[in-house]
Order: structure tokens, then C-alpha cells, then sequence
């Protein structure tokens, strides 16, 4: 599959980096706000609205913001659209904004948007960026539902607020409590691994669901990886030492184009 | 008898103290509680013993065989988890809480976490607090044929008066194994005089615990008072045979005086401050995560290294 393509990106969000299983990123609402698999999918839409949004206007403006200050500059984006959409949910849905709380406000700091950003956005063209985020988002919202479903049914024997369980079925609600989050994380993460490994086992190609990844960025094409953002910033910080060394002049978002062309090949 | 002919050169001396002996020890010495726990519930309390029991066995036995692993209920120390998490059970409890405690302790509390050896939580105990959480109602409904009514502990925190001699001897309400301060004692001095155990957790958690009501029970010292909450509830059980949990103990022995104190404080707090009258598990578990910690500050210098002077 081509790299940076729109069904590549949204594969890529979806399965092989999921923000949730593989990546690990976002735990707090995820933990916190998947009681039932309604507030999952509300929160993973929440959150899909906002970093599609985000990852679109931060590449728009990828080449405006300086390097140096571009943490503070994407808080700003993602703030803004948290902000329009924290009101919109006030106004049109408010039973999920009750459910949801705290956690509509704390999507600014939701580690997955910033990610996105510094990892993907702030380096890419504006309609992968969209749909990086899009797939970014699916992804999250699957395992939101997933991991709500699972702990409604067995702390309250519902899906969806359905009874599905036999009437004889004693809930068990550890699972909607706190610690039921971790065991339900932790057993799909599991299950998740367990299929990757087998498939690997017995020879399959499974590069088309997980990242195949060897830990070597240097010889990686894969500029969209969240995990190359620290190999990269050290070779950055080496190469701005040089250029500031032999040549003063040399400013960086110059290095950062030609590298990212580099990239793209 | 190949084993003992691969003789290295320094003497060695053989000790007939296995795990499987150590834990059958423990099985022998919980029996007494057992025991009084079926003379006092009726047949419900020895059914859902042996459900228990059952479901850590086979709990064990299917994991290892899935996995491939070595199979090691041969050691008893599943048999005697399941013996513990049903010692902590009402004897009202339906048969599948026994199934739920028994696959949750063994799989997800010592097997997920590398086996016997390797769970830093007393698996029995983790099981009856995830019991707890999930199924509070079952779980405390103390009511069955021969009693009715709160436990001696309920009554206590609620300031009523309660029959010390019942509670001495057990026939109180309660779960299955923790009602008799006598039975479980005894299971205690036969594994003390077995040299299994030692009263340096069981010894300073009591003391730390009756120092604690002395202090802030609100009663003073009264006798009654104190030999009441010694008797009611978990403590005994939890001090003798759970406490002294090989696994999850620390090892060194400053940090054992260390842990039964703690464990004692946190009893205290639990029954005296806290929401519910009993707090002997929640206890243990937490003392149970600070081990690492207690090892940690209780490691021993070795010889030649440290001092006063150097």
C-alpha cells in the first residue's frame, strides 16, 4: 500500500498503530471513561472530531510555526476545537456531556492529539494529516467501544444499555469499577499480541497488522511512526549543531523540508 | 537416586522440608478451622470447601496444561489457596463465588504473574477482595440457619454489646473459617511447633493492633473490648495464616517485625476509622505491595561493607 495514502492512514490508525493496543497512548480517559460502551464511543468520537480537526489546521500551519515554540502552538489548536466542541455537547448531547465530565476539557492534554501533531502532522501534507487523524480517531473509538462493551456486560450484564445476559446472571461490578478497566485493557492488549505472535509464528505476513517494526529508525521509511520522534529530534539536534557550526546562516525549517523530501521518496 | 549421586565438593546438607510438605502442613493446620467452620454452617460450608478447592486445582491444572508448562499441583499450594479463599467465604454463598474466587486467584493472581514464587499478592486474598468489590450483598450476607443478624464485629462499631465466650469459641456469625479463635489457634501452634511458621508477623501484627486500641479504640484499655476485636472478624486467621504467606512476605527479619506493625496500623485504621467494621484483607493486601518496599529499607549489610567506621 502506497505510504501516506488516505486508506493507508486510515488502516494504519485503525490496526496496525492503534492508539489504544499498540501505541498505549491516551490511558487516562480510556481507563477512566469506558464504563459502558456508549461513553466509549461518545468519548472516541469527542476525541476523533478534535484531532482530525487539530492535525488538519496544524499542518496547515506547519510551515508558520516556529520550531522552538510548537508545543505551545498546537495546546493552542487543540484547545480551541476542544473548547467548540465541549459547547456543542453541552447544547445538543447533554447526557453524554454529564457521563463524560472532566474528561471533555482533558482532551487538550489527551497524549494521542499531541502525538499526532509533533509525530505526524507538523511533518506531513494537509489531507493525510486529516486523515491520519480520522483513522487515529477510528482506532481509538473502536477500542473505547470495545473496552466499554465488554465491561458493561459483565458489570451490568448489558450492551449498549440492552440486556443481554440471562436473567440469572449476577452482575459483576468490579468490571464497571476502576480496577475492571485494567483487566479488560490488559486481556485485550493480550489477545491482540497473542494473534500477531502466532500469525509471525507461522510465517504469514503480518506487516498488513502491526507495524513491522525493528527498532531501526535509521533505515525506516515510516515517517508517520510515533516511536521515531525521539531517534529523529537527536539527529536534528546533531545536524542544527553542524549547520550552526559551519554555516551560521542556515535556518532550520529549511533542514526539516529537505529532509522530510528525503522521506517521501 | 541419580539426584543425590551429583555431589559437588563442599558438604551439603539435604533437607526433607519440601514446598509440597510445607504446604500439606498448612492444609493439616487450617483443618481444625475448617473443621469448626462445617460443624458451625451445616454442609453448605463443606460444599462450598470443596468447590473451592476444586476450581483452584483445576484452574491450575488446565493453565499449565494450555501453556505447556510443568504441572505443579503436586505441591499443594493450590489446594491450599482454594482451602483459604473458602475459609473467607459466608457460608451462604452461592456455588459459582467459589468458582469466581477459585479461577481469579489462581490465574489471574499467581499463575499470570509467573506461578508459586512469583504472585506479590496473597492470591486467596486477592480473590475475596475482588469477591468483595464485585458481589458486596452475597458476599456479606452472614445470615444462615444457626445465626442471624450482623457479626459480633457490626454490633461492636455500632456500640452494642456482644457474648465474649461465643465469640472465643466460634459460634458466631461470620465467614466459614474465621469465627473460632480457638481452632484456628491451634492450627497456628501446630505449625509454630513445626517450625514453619514463627510469631514475628502473627506476634507484632497483634501487638500493633492491640496497641493501636488501646490508643485510639476509644475504650482504653478494656480487656473485653480488646479480646473481642481479637476475636471477631479475620484478624486471627488473617495474622496466622495469611500474613505469614511465604511468597509475600518480606524476608529479612527487621522487615517482618516491620510488616506485622504495619499490618496492625492498618487493621486499626480500617476497623476503627474506616466505613466497614472489618479490614483484615484490605490490610494484608496493601501490606502485601509494600513488601518490596520494606525488603528494600531492611536489606541486611554485608559482612565488611558499611559500618560506623570504615
Amino acid at each position: 500500500m502506497k505510504q501516506n495514502s488516505i486508506s493507508e492512514r486510515l488502516i494504519n490508525g485503525l490496526i496496525k498503530e492503534n492508539p489504544t493496543f499498540v501505541l498505549m497512548l491516551g490511558m487516562c480517559p480510556t481507563l477512566a471513561v469506558t464504563t459502558s460502551a456508549v461513553n466509549g464511543l461518545g468519548m472516541g468520537l469527542t476525541t476523533m472530531v478534535v484531532l482530525a480537526l487539530s492535525n488538519m489546521f496544524i499542518s496547515l500551519l506547519r510551515k508558520v510555526i516556529p520550531d522552538k515554540v510548537r508545543i505551545p502552538a498546537f495546546i493552542v489548536v487543540i484547545a480551541s476545537f476542544v473548547t467548540v466542541v465541549e459547547l456543542l455537547l453541552k447544547a445538543f448531547i447533554p447526557f453524554l456531556y454529564a457521563a463524560l465530565g472532566l474528561y471533555i476539557p482533558l482532551i487538550v492534554v489527551n497524549c494521542i492529539i499531541l502525538g499526532r501533531a509533533e509525530a505526524y502532522a507538523s511533518k506531513n501534507d494537509v489531507v493525510s494529516s486529516l486523515f491520519d487523524g480520522i483513522g487515529m480517531g477510528l482506532g481509538f473509538t473502536c477500542a473505547l467501544t470495545i473496552i466499554g462493551a465488554v465491561r458493561e456486560l459483565l458489570g451490568a450484564g448489558q450492551v449498549f444499555g440492552v440486556n443481554v445476559m440471562p436473567a440469572s446472571y449476577v452482575p459483576c461490578s468490579i468490571f464497571v469499577l476502576a480496577p475492571g478497566a485494567f483487566f479488560v485493557l490488559a486481556v485485550l492488549t493480550a489477545i491482540q499480541n497473542k494473534v500477531k505472535l502466532e500469525g509471525e509464528k507461522k510465517g504469514k505476513d503480518m506487516s498488513k497488522i502491526q507495524s513491522g517494526c525493528n527498532s531501526d529508525c535509521m533505515n525506516c521509511k515510516e515517517s508517520g511512526c510515533s516511536r521515531r520522534m525521539f531517534d529523529e529530534s537527536a539527529t536534528k539536534a546533531k545536524e542544527e549543531l553542524e549547520v550552526i557550526e559551519i554555516t551560521e546562516e542556515n535556518d532550520l525549517p529549511d533542514v526539516n523540508t529537505e529532509k522530510e523530501e528525503k522521506n517521501n521518496d | 537416586m541419580s539426584d543425590l549421586m551429583k555431589v559437588s565438593s563442599n558438604p551439603h546438607v539435604r533437607s526433607r522440608v519440601t514446598t509440597s510438605n510445607i504446604m500439606l502442613a498448612v492444609v493439616i493446620a487450617l483443618l481444625p478451622a475448617a473443621g469448626f467452620g462445617i460443624y458451625n454452617f451445616g454442609l453448605d460450608a463443606l460444599i462450598l470447601i470443596l468447590i473451592t478447592v476444586a476450581a483452584c486445582v483445576l484452574t491450575e491444572l488446565i493453565y499449565e496444561k494450555a501453556m505447556r508448562k510443568k504441572v505443579t499441583i503436586g505441591d499443594f499450594s493450590a489446594v491450599v489457596t482454594g482451602l483459604l479463599l473458602a475459609l473467607n467465604l459466608p457460608s451462604t454463598a452461592p456455588w459459582w463465588i467459589g468458582v469466581i474466587g477459585g479461577v481469579f486467584a489462581i490465574l489471574v493472581v499467581k499463575m499470570l504473574f509467573g506461578g508459586l514464587g512469583q504472585n506479590f499478592m496473597n492470591p486467596a486474598l486477592g480473590a475475596r477482595c475482588f469477591l468483595l468489590i464485585s458481589y458486596t450483598s452475597i458476599m456479606c450476607n452472614f445470615e444462615c440457619d444457626a445465626y442471624t443478624g450482623a457479626t459480633p464485629l457490626a454490633s461492636l462499631k455500632a456500640g452494642e454489646s456482644v457474648n465474649l465466650l461465643n465469640m472465643v469459641i466460634g459460634r458466631i456469625g461470620g465467614t466459614i473459617g474465621e469465627t473460632s479463635m480457638i481452632a484456628i489457634v491451634i492450627g497456628a501452634c501446630l505449625l509454630i511447633l513445626l517450625g514453619i511458621i514463627d510469631l514475628r508477623i502473627p506476634g507484632s501484627y497483634i501487638v500493633a493492633f492491640v496497641l493501636f486500641l488501646i490508643l485510639f479504640g476509644g475504650h482504653g484499655f478494656d480487656p473485653a473490648f480488646i479480646t473481642a476485636h481479637l476475636a471477631g472478624g479475620g484478624l486471627m486467621l488473617g495474622a496466622f495464616f495469611m500474613a505469614t504467606d511465604y511468597v509475600t512476605r518480606p524476608v529479612t527479619k527487621k522487615g517482618q517485625y516491620l510488616y506485622g506493625v504495619i499490618l496492625g496500623l492498618l487493621t486499626g485504621i480500617f476497623r476503627i476509622f474506616g466505613p466497614s467494621a472489618e479490614g483484615v484483607s484490605y490490610a494484608i493486601i496493601l501490606g502485601n505491595l509494600m513488601v518490596p518496599l520494606i525488603e528494600k529499607i531492611t536489606m541486611p549489610k554485608a559482612f565488611g561493607k558499611g559500618g560506623e567506621r570504615a
